[in-house]
């Protein structure tokens, strides 16, 4: 039960974060939350919508390469120490966060995006559960 | 005629018609010895109905067919070989379009003739046997390590093999061995100069006179900067491997045109559209006849190389015709730090690896080094969103480009379509550096 997430690339130079955000904007996609991943040639923007595969068709269409990966989600409370719990257990199994963001919801909450290497994504899911940590679904975000 | 720093004025400085007489002599026994010994060449004179007794002298050269890099390739490796494998003493090898390499062999006597050429060429630039000759052009399969090495030994001068890289160990070298002639490409020998800068040396201290590059383009302003960064004289020579290796042609103290070998190496300029022979100061496609060659004896090979003859008396003494330094060519090679690289192996790696085969060749000089850089577009099928996948990526086709092309360049990801597609004239290679 994972969130769809929508990375799409483009090169490192001006202008074309205001082309994909424009893009997205025209076609009045809102977008949730977004990283950015960045090296000195490119860059990957990951964004949450509610919609993934309509903003993915949207990016497309203006020529970019864009899909969706899946992250797992974890509803903690907005208050310190809080992700530092699921983080841990996951090291202690031994498995590679690539990358991680979060943003805050209503109601004292924050979503933690973690990404895991796919083949340990059932197992990330299965220890966090075990250890009572709140898994949420794409539609539950909306 | 009084002629100063040559190595055999015999020849350098003949008179044309013995020249002449040389080189029909020659032709005529090298269109022979390809007849007999060559079944790609005796099938491509009969194609056009010529027999040997055709060739009656060095002016009917222009009777004889073209042979082009291709033939090498199809022939591949030993094809074109005049002569059984026992009398063969050497074998190099350049890069071909898709891996495949173009091999060339010499006899005892191809390597004699060769390294006369290199020996020409290190005296017109003032060596002598007394010399320290430093060459630091790549050993190996390449050319230019060995040409220049194996014409230093011929001369009775001592050659240190130091070849390329570690540039540090050059400069000491060049310092605590007192080396008194440098053999590289320009634009080693410019980065030597600004290590000798760097490593706060004074080249005034160096015994260094002179320096002998070539193997890719360069320019006057470069050889001025050498000069300047290694207080030397700085000369051209010309060569490839296909004829022999450098030294096919080479500066004098003029630094005027390269007078060529034309006792081994007999030169045309053709229109590459026409085929046809232009006027001397004409500028067009370079042609070789290896008139004195045993093992790979080619006739009229195209070296896609655009040059200019000329056969004005030298002030130099020297009666062997100049040509002009290349300044261009009639097909896509591009010369990277001394290495052909075309696009196709460029392609080739691409599509090998099972990408699509979208893609731009950069070209800059940066600290007078050649820097290439491939931008591949980045396709759906290749987007992973991690980093580390992509970067992975980047290395992994890194390493099959220098593989492939024996030299090292940068990979960069595009974004989709932002590149000149392969339909029509696609601009599959933007050279940027400024060699004028």
């Amino acid at each position: 039960m994972a969130i769809e997430q929508v990375s799409v690339f483009f090169e490192n130079k001006p202008g074309k974060l205001v082309e994909i955000l424009g893009a997205l904007a025209e076609n009045d996609i809102n977008i949730c939350a977004y990283s950015l991943a960045d090296t000195s040639d490119y860059g990957i923007l990951r964004m949450i919508f509610q919609d993934p595969a309509g903003a993915v068709a949207v990016l497309k269409a203006r020529g970019f390469t864009a899909k969706a990966t899946g992250v797992l989600g974890l509803l903690i409370d907005d208050r310190p120490g809080s992700s530092v719990r699921a983080v841990k257990l996951l090291s202690d199994a031994g498995i590679n966060i690539e990358y991680t963001y979060a943003f805050g919801v209503p109601g004292g909450k924050a979503c933690v995006l973690l990404r895991v290497k796919d083949n340990a994504q059932a197992e990330a899911e299965a220890l966090l559960r075990a250890d009572g940590a709140r898994l949420i679904s794409h539609a539950e975000l909306f | 005629m009084d002629i100063k720093r040559c190595y055999q004025p015999e020849i350098e400085a003949a008179s044309r018609d013995y020249l002449r007489a040389i080189q029909s002599a020659r032709l005529i026994q090298m269109v022979k010895n390809c007849y007999e010994n060559v079944p790609f060449y005796q099938q491509k004179f009969s194609e056009i109905g010529l027999l040997p007794g055709d060739i009656h002298s060095i002016d009917d050269i222009s009777k004889l067919p073209f042979t082009v890099k291709q033939d090498l390739r199809d022939n591949y490796p030993f094809g074109l070989f005049a002569v059984p494998r026992d009398r063969l003493v050497r074998i190099h090898a350049s890069s071909g379009t898709t891996g495949k390499q173009t091999v060339v062999g010499y006899t005892e006597e191809d390597v004699l003739h060769w390294s006369e050429g290199a020996a020409r060429a290190l005296v017109a630039a003032g060596a002598t046997k007394d010399d320290m000759i430093h060459v630091s052009y790549g050993y190996g399969l390449f050319t230019g390590g060995l040409g220049l090495h194996y014409g230093a030994e011929l001369l009775g001068a001592t050659a240190i093999p130091v070849s390329s890289g570690n540039t540090q160990r050059q400069v000491q070298i060049l310092q605590d061995f007192g080396s008194n002639f440098l053999c590289c490409t320009p634009s080693y020998a410019l980065f030597i100069g600004e290590t000798v800068a760097d490593m706060g040396i004074d080249p005034k201290t160096l015994p260094l006179r002179g320096g002998i590059f070539g193997a890719e383009p360069w320019t006057d302003n470069m050889r001025r900067e050498i000069e300047r960064l290694l207080d030397i004289k700085a000369y051209d020579i010309y060569g490839l491997s296909e004829i022999a290796g450098p030294g096919v042609s080479y500066n004098c103290a003029c630094q005027d045109g390269l007078h060529v070998c034309e006792d081994y190496f007999y030169p045309e300029i053709i229109d590459p559209d026409t085929l046809e022979p232009v006027p001397d100061g004409t500028y067009g496609e370079l042609v070789f006849t290896c008139i004195g060659k045993e093992a790979l004896p080619l006739v009229r090979y195209r070296t896609r190389d655009i040059a200019a003859l000329n056969r004005d008396r030298c002030d130099c003494g020297r009666t062997l015709v100049r040509m002009s330094k290349p300044r261009g060519r009639s097909d896509d090679m591009l010369i990277i730090r001394g290495v052909n690289v075309f696009p196709s192996q460029v392609e080739h790696v691409i599509l090998e690896q099972g990408l699509e085969p979208n893609y731009q060749i950069q070209v800059e000089r940066k600290d007078n080094l050649d820097v290439m850089t491939v931008l591949i577009e980045l396709s759906d099928a290749m987007f992973s969103d991690s980093v580390q996948v992509i970067q992975e990526a980047e290395r992994r086709l890194k390493n099959a480009m220098l593989s492939t092309l024996g030299v090292s360049s940068s990979i960069r990801f595009a974004d989709p379509r932002s590149l000149p597609r392969s339909e029509g004239k696609a601009v599959r290679v933007v050279d940027k550096r400024s060699l004028v």
